[in-house]
Order: structure tokens, then sequence, then C-alpha cells
């Protein structure tokens, strides 16, 4: 029971990532009909946006105490960081110690700036193109921003900390009498993709904004005939899109130290996820996030892993070819949608 | 010629006869000269260029004519090279048998994966060749590799030991691939004057086996089997309500594709005999897919010359550093070639990726019919312009 | 008993009630017109006869066959070939190949792997195409990209290539939507030759009248998912329910 329950925990933060991922992806395909190989590319920049907030909080001048000698006898180099000189050493540490979630600040108008440019700048021109254009010109814009990211921060993962007070690990089960220790910030992340995912689905239910969407979502050509200018909402939705993907990246950082081909090999498993979930359903793409996380979270045991070696590398594959073998469009597919 | 029409006929001569007499055209400079750096007439290379132009031909037979975009075909590739390597270890260095295998072992799983992803169309197809193509390459790197049952070698990549039995191994044979006793690595040198000049036995096996498959997918290109190829990409609907389901049509394709990349990756493994889950990849697969589009979609030159690009600048852009740059931009004032080499490094050396994604982006954006469109474009400009001389590009004629 | 025969046939749309119990019988050899007010459900209906769409009830049989379930070419494959409302045409194909492509399927049938001879030594398809291009008044653009030409042309290659397979029956979706007056006329005068020159049944949705009457011999006037009449032309113009039916929607 504990280890059942623990290991459903254990998939809810990469299911988070999943779906908060595939929510993007299912979003932009539903209303501007691209499919953006470039979204996993997002996430991964959002990771990195931690890193250099990090990195430039930490950006410090070098002074030299005479009072004290280092192990050779000279006097000692002291390095403070510019924060810690500017806001006392208490506030300054506590800044540099909570970078990650500071990070979502710098991370918010970054991502919806690049999302912007990214769909004035290049997708626009891809509307009327085939499929197979968009995919290839967003597939390049991947490699482009994946190898930029390598160029300036290397190849090796970057350890990127939580907060100290984050840090720990909780005992979930100790009011219900049950074992189950995971960690705090898993907590946080899970907290905060059901916050965003439920504020994207309250944005999209409650406001004119998001009906014109989802109206636009079903049928373009009917909401572009009211005279509704449908293109700049939906510019406005690969931003918000391209928000949802950095924040998941931002949040994931001390989870998986990022590296540059994260967002690749998320951007796979999340279009697996998308197409299980069924493509242009947004509950299905947030359904199959979680369920598929979870899975490969019990695919990762060592039982599993023993009994069939490897099983947790591929059985998210498996699990959407049988699906779509059984169900073609999905859990929670519509008819109709990219039908032909 | 060979049942095929002039037009046809003369670029397959073209073809041959470039492939034939690469190791001196593609070394034009001196061995000792500068620009001996821009030479590509050495063995390894010019095996990739052939062995690529195979991957890429048979990609195009599927997404040029049918326009089904796999993201998936280097599985066929890492296939064919594992079990290739397979039969150097359990029987014998004999190439034939090997890439027979790889081919047979390589259509099998394009048979099942095919099967699987058409049963959808458009992204969704992509999506699912991608996904099936990420499976392989776990499976290869990891799964299939643990100490009860070890297929792949993992990480290290399969290659032969002395300990593997090769059962139909004598002595007097070469202890590497071989074509019945000639070694893959027997190289003829030949000296003229300043110029070096290698023949290298591997090398003409890949081109001989180039121009035959090059042969068939112009036949195939012509054959009415090709012309409902291309009726799949123009219009499902129509041929549905033709009488005849797309289906079959696109899995022989994509059966044929994936027969060329498993004959590719067979000959890759007979080159050098090792086989790793890296080329199974799905940049790898991405990377076929920029050869056929930067060479030409559809057209039947498109995906060699394509092949042929990216394996030549990915030569040269890795051996650039920053010491050849600012041998290059010394002539510049000081400050202005420093600037000029730091503009550059990020695409050179270990920048080869970036330049290869935005290559892609570009091509895709300016150039979606590739350099076949691109010198047609060409031809006709200088033929606007009242000149009638012939140039080298307009050999390249459109292939339909 | 006609060629085609459809029984009771309904069928849902969510909420709305597309088609409600229709009962049709298409004469072998006659033009057969359908018409109706936008929404009567005349695409709905033509789309339950080549696979498209699956009724909730009833049946639908062309020469004594179902038809229900199975797919659109094998539908094809019966005799019954389909002229869209938007010509559905290879449009990166020459004409002349569009052309071989149903002479190909109606010799071959099904899937054939012929993947080396090339296509165009094979004289009784080549042959039989160009016979077809001709009867088309389309020889002299052979060699066109299909999708250069006039929407007219490409109607006509489409009637073409579907007159190709040598149906039993003929459907039309309404042939000459969104054509100039002189293409519409072009096509009448096609279609009228068609049907005095070949053992076809033609089934034809329209909205303009003039193409209806100066085709159909029978007609069946379609009003929210039912057959309100079926009658000759002649006593169609004068039917009051059809003049409420037209004129109130229209009016």
């Amino acid at each position: 029971m504990d280890s059942i329950l623990l290991q459903i925990l254990n998939g809810l933060d990469k299911g988070s990532a999943y779906a908060l991922i595939a929510l993007g992806l299912t979003l932009i395909f539903g209303t501007l009909g691209v499919v953006n190989f470039a979204h996993g590319a997002i996430f991964m920049l959002g990771a990195f946006c931690a890193v250099t907030l990090s990195k430039v909080l930490q950006l410090s001048f070098v002074t030299i105490d005479e009072t004290k000698k280092d192990f050779l006898g000279n006097p000692l180099k002291v390095e403070t960081p510019y924060v810690e000189a500017w806001f006392g050493p208490e506030i300054g540490a506590s800044i540099i110690d909570w970078a990650v979630p500071l990070s979502i600040l710098l991370a918010i108008p970054v991502m919806i700036a690049l999302g912007l440019l990214m769909e004035r700048g290049l997708i626009k021109h891809f509307y009327k193109r085939e499929h197979a254009d968009q995919i290839l010109v967003t597939f390049g814009l991947a490699i482009v921003l994946q190898e930029i990211v390598k160029y300036y921060f290397g190849a090796n993962p970057i350890q990127t900390p939580p907060p100290d007070a984050l840090l720990g690990v909780a005992n979930l089960g100790a009011w219900f009498g049950l074992d189950l220790p995971y960690p705090i910030w898993r907590i946080v992340y899970f907290c905060f993709a059901a916050l965003i995912i439920f504020a994207v689905f309250a944005f999209l239910q409650f406001t004119t904004f998001g009906m014109v969407v989802r109206a636009g979502m079903a049928d373009r050509e009917t909401v572009g005939l009211l005279g509704i200018n449908i293109d700049r909402r939906f510019t406005i939705m690969f931003a918000i899109a391209a928000c949802v993907a950095g924040l998941a990246g931002v949040m994931y950082a001390p989870i998986n130290p990022p590296n540059y081909h994260m967002g690749m090999d998320f951007l796979v498993l999340s279009f697996v996820v998308v197409v299980v979930g069924g493509m242009g359903s947004l509950p299905g793409a947030v359904l199959a996030g979680f369920l598929l996380g979870i899975l490969e979270s019990f695919a990762s045991t060592t039982w599993a892993t023993t009994t069939i070696p490897g099983i947790n590398q591929i059985i998210i594959y498996l699990v959407a070819i049988i699906v779509l073998l059984t169900r073609p469009r999905g859990l929670m597919g519509r008819k109709g949608v990219m039908e032909e | 010629m060979l049942g095929l029409n002039k037009k046809d006929s003369t670029l397959l001569i073209v073809v041959a006869v470039l492939t034939l007499f690469a190791p001196f055209i593609l070394n034009p400079f001196p061995a000792d000269s500068a620009l001996a750096q821009f030479n590509a007439g050495y063995p390894d290379l010019m095996q990739r260029f052939v062995v690529f132009g195979i991957f890429a031909i048979g990609f195009n037979i599927l997404f040029g004519l049918t326009g089904y975009l796999s993201f998936g075909h280097a599985a066929f590739l890492g296939i064919g090279s594992y079990a290739a390597v397979w039969v150097f270890k359990l029987f014998t260095y004999n190439v034939v048998p090997a890439v027979i295998l790889a081919v047979i072992i390589a259509s099998i799983f394009a048979l099942a994966m095919g099967y699987v992803s058409l049963r959808r169309s458009g992204i969704y197809f992509s999506i699912l060749t991608l996904a099936f193509a990420q499976m392989m390459f776990a499976l290869a790197y990891s799964v299939l590799s643990n100490p009860k049952f070890n297929l792949t070698n993992g990480e290290t990549g399969l290659q032969v030991y002395a300990d593997d039995p090769q059962m139909f191994h004598r002595a007097g044979l070469p202890d590497l691939p071989h074509l019945f006793g000639l070694s893959m690595r027997a190289t003829y040198d030949l000296d003229i004057g300043a110029w070096s000049f290698s023949f290298n036995a591997g090398y003409y096996l890949c081109a001989v086996v180039m121009m035959v498959v090059f042969y068939l997918s112009i036949r195939i290109f012509r054959s009415p089997f090709g012309m409902m190829l291309r009726a799949i990409k123009s219009n499902q609907t129509r041929l549905n309500y033709t009488g005849l389901s797309p289906r079959p049509y696109a899995l022989a394709a994509f059966v044929i594709s994936g027969a060329y990349a498993g004959l590719a990756g067979g000959l890759m493994a007979a080159m050098d005999p090792l086989a790793g889950a890296e080329r199974m990849q799905w940049t790898a697969s991405g990377e076929v897919v920029l050869m056929t589009i930067l060479g030409g979609t559809g057209t039947l030159i498109g995906p060699v010359l394509g092949a042929g690009f990216i394996k030549y600048f990915e030569n040269i852009f890795s051996k650039i550093n920053d010491a050849v740059l600012h041998q290059w931009f010394a002539f510049l004032p000081d400050g202005m070639e420093d600037f000029v080499v730091f503009i550059i490094h990020p695409f050179v050396g270990k920048g080869w990726h970036l330049t290869l994604g935005i290559l892609f982006m570009l091509v895709v954006i300016f150039l979606p019919g590739g350099l076949v469109e691109g010198g047609q474009r060409l031809g006709k400009w200088i033929k606007s312009r009242g000149k009638s001389e012939e140039t080298d590009k307009a050999k390249i004629e459109p292939a339909e | 008993m006609g060629i085609l025969e459809v029984k009771d046939v309904s069928k849902r749309f969510g909420g709305l009630k597309a088609l409600s119990d229709v009962n049709l019988s298409v004469a072998e050899n006659t033009v057969h017109a359908i018409i109706g007010p936008n929404g009567a459900g005349k695409s709905t209906l033509l789309n339950c006869f080549v696979g498209k769409l699956i009724p909730d009830t009833g049946s639908v049989m062309f020469d004594g066959q179902s038809v229900l379930g199975r797919k659109p070419y094998e539908i094809n494959q019966m005799g019954i070939s389909r002229v869209f409302q938007t010509p559905e045409i290879f449009g990166d194909l020459t004409v002349m190949e569009n052309m071989m492509i149903p002479v190909f399927a109606k010799r071959d049938g099904h899937f054939q792997m012929n993947a080396i001879g090339d296509m165009m030594k094979e004289k009784d398809i080549v042959e039989a195409a160009e016979a077809m291009l001709v009867d088309m008044n389309m020889a002299d653009k052979r060699h066109m990209h299909a999708a250069s030409m006039s929407r007219g042309d490409k109607r006509r290659l489409e009637i073409g290539m579907c007159l190709a397979q040598e149906p039993r029956l003929l459907l039309l979706d309404e042939p000459t939507a969104g054509m100039a007056r002189a293409d519409t006329n072009n096509t009448i005068d096609l279609l009228k030759e068609i049907k005095d020159q070949r053992d076809i049944t033609i089934a034809i949705i329209e909205h303009d009248m003039h193409v209806v009457f100066s085709l159909a011999e029978r007609i069946t006037v379609l009003a929210q998912g039912t057959p309100l009449v079926e009658d000759t032309p002649q006593n169609i113009k004068g039917h009051p329910k059809v003049r409420e039916a037209y004129l109130g929607e229209t009016a």
C-alpha cells in the first residue's frame, strides 16, 4: 500500500511536466493548427532561466581581507556577491537561496516575449503551408535553440538547487500512519503545476477571450466571420503556451539538473502524451500526462525492471502504440480533429 | 538504356561517371597545398557520401513520393548495422550475407512499424514514427544490453571480438570485412605529381550498390506504382474514390525505404564493423530529412546531392578551429579579425549542429524545393538573360 | 427495383437530426436529381451512399448489395463513382497521369506492386486514357499540371476520371457550384452528352434549378432531412409543397 502510493507520488512530478508541456502543445495545435517541435526547447529555456538567474545572483566581486591568511600565507581573497553587498548579507543570501522561485518573475516576461517573437517572426508564415513544413521548420528552430544553449552553458547538466527551506524530505503519510517520504520540492512542483493548469482552464472557461479561443479551436473560420480578430488572440495564446512550458521548465530545474537536450527528451514524450490524450483535447492532454508519468514511475520500480529489464524506458511508447491501435483518436480525442 | 528514357539514362550516366571518378573529382587540390583541407577524396568520407546517399534515396521514395514524413528512419539504419555486425560475429566477415541480412531484418521491422504508423496520416504519422524510433533507440541503448541478454552491447557499441565464433572464417581471409577475400580497407594510392588519389575497395563496393539502388529508384519513379505514390501525396480522397486504398501503396513505399536504410546501415557496418545506438537517435532521422529537402524532395538526384552536401560540409566545418579562422582572416585589421572570428566561432568546429539547424530553417523557409529547384531557378534566370550557355546546374533536370 | 435503393435511412449528429426516414429509389439509366434548400441533408445523404458516413438506421443497397460498412474504395469498386463539389483531382500530376490512374484502377482492381515497369509503356492504359481525354475534349491539355487548369476544366477532368472507371452509377455533388455561367453551361452540355451516349445512371445533387431542369428525368425534393415529394420535372415545377419549401426558404 505504502509503496503503491509512493510510486504514484513519484510519477506526479514527471507527470506534471508532461501535462504542462502537452497542454501548451495542444493549445497551439488546437488554435493555430501548428505542430510545434520547438515547444520542448521552450521548456528547456525555462530551466535555463533558472540557471541564468542563479548564476547572475551569485556574481561576486573580490576583496582582499588583510586580516586573514590563506594556507599559503597570502592575504585571503573574499568573494562577495553583489546582492549581498547591496541588500546586506542576510537578505542577499536569501535572495540567492531563492533564485529558482525568483526566476519565475524573470521567466514570465522572457517567455512571453519569446512566444510572441516566435509566432510573429516564424510560425505566422507557416499557417498556410503543409504540416510537414511546419514540423521541419520548428524542428530546425529547436536544434538552433538547444545548440545556442549548449554553446553558452556547455554540455553538462548544471546543478540548480531549490531554496534550503524546501530542500528536505517530508513524510506525507505521517497523518495517516503511512510511511511516505517525499521530497518537498516535488510537492511544490506538483502544486505549482496544478495551479497553472487550473489557471489556464479557468482562463479559457470564464473569460471572453477564452471563449473566443475555444470557439476558434472548434471552428476557426466561423469565428473569423464574426469579425473577431482571431489571429491576434491566437498570437497571445501562443505566448501563453510558451509561458506555461517555460514556467514548467523553471520549476523543474531543481528536480533534474538542466542540460541542453532536456527539451528534446521531454518533447518526444509530450507528443506521445498529446497523442494518447487525444489531439486537440486539453483535458485529455492533462490526464494522459499524469497517467503516463505515474505509469513510468511504476515501471521504474526494482520489481518491474528486474522482471523486464529497461521497461521504464519504453513503457510510454508501448502504451502509446497500444492506445493508438485500439482507440485511434486517443483517450479523449474529438472526431474530426486531424482526421484527413 | 536499361529501360529508361533518354533523360533518365543521361542522369544515370552522369551519376555513374561522378561516383566512379569521385577519387579524382573530389581531390582537386594538391596534397600538400593549403587548399588540401577542402579535398574530400579520401576513402572514409567518400564512403559516407554514398552510404548516406543510399539512405536519402530510400527516404525520398517515402517522403518525396507519398508525402509521409517519417521521423524514425534512422532506426532502420541502426537495425541494419546491428544485423550486419551480428553476421560478422557469428558467421563470416564476408559482407555479402551481412548486407543481405541487414536489408531483410530492416524490412521486417519497417513492415511492422509501417503497418502501425500508417494507420494514421499527417502529423500523427510523424509523431508515431518518432515514438517508434525513440523506443528502438532506448531498446538498443540500454534495454537490450544487459548481462542476461546482450544484443546491442549498449553504450560501447556492438563489435567483433577475437573470441566470437565466426563459423565460416578461415585462415587466409582478412580479419576485417571483405568481399570474397578483398578487404574493404584495401586502398590503392596513385600519386600524380603533387596530387594524390586513393582508390578504396569499400568505397567502390558502396558506389556500385548506390548506382544499382539509384537505378531502381528511377524505375520506381517512372512506374505505375510510383505514380500511385505521387497520387497519395497529391490527393488521398480522390484515390479512395477511384477504388484504390492508399494504405498498401504507402506501406510498400515505407518498407522499400526501410530496406534502403537497412542497406545503408549494413554497408556502414561493412566499412567499419561497429554498430552503436547513437546512429538510431532521432537527430539522425532529422539529418536524413534535411538531406532530402536540401537536395530537393521528390526529385531523383536531390537526395544524393543533399547527402553529399551535408556530409562534405560537416567534414569541413568540424575541421575548422580558431587557428584556421585566424589564418583565413589574417588580411583583416587586427580588431576586425578577432571580431569576425568571434562571430563565426559558434558555427564551426563543434558548432556544426548549430549551422545545420540554421540551414534546416533557411531551406524550409526560402527554398522548399531544395538545391534542385535552386539550380532550376538559376538556370531559368540565366536563360531569361539571353544567355544560352549550359551550366552545370542545368544537368540536374527536374525529375518530375 | 432501382439500381440504388435507400430504405428508412436516418442520421443524427449530436442533437441535430440530419436525415429521418429517407426512402429513395434511383432507377437504372436515368438522371435522378435530389434538390432541397440548404441544410436539407442532401450532402449527408450522398455521404451515406459512398461510405463516408454510416447511417444510424436503415439500409442503402446498390444493385442488390448493401454498401453500408464498406470503405469508400470498396464501394467505388462496386461501380459507384463520385464527383465532388470542389473538384478532387491529383493536382500535382499531369492531366494524362490523372486520367491513367482510374484506368489502372479499372484494369488492375486492387493493389498492384508494379514498381519496375514503365507506366508510359503500358499500351492499353495509355490508349484508354488518351481516348477518354479526347472524349472530354482535353487532349491538348494532356501535359498540363492539373492544378493549373481553370475550374471548369478541373470539373471536366474529374468527370472524365470517373467515367474512365465505367461506373454504373455516377454521383454528382453540386457539379456547377461556384462556376461562371459559361462553365456551367459547358458542364450541362457535357452531362447531357454523357447521358445520351453511355449506359449510366446519374444521381445529382444540385442547387441551381437551371441545371436540374435541363438534365433531370426524376426529381426528389428533400426538406429538413425527409423527402417531400418525388416526381418528374414538369410536375415538380408546379408542386405547391415545393414552392412553399423553396420560396419560403429563399424569399
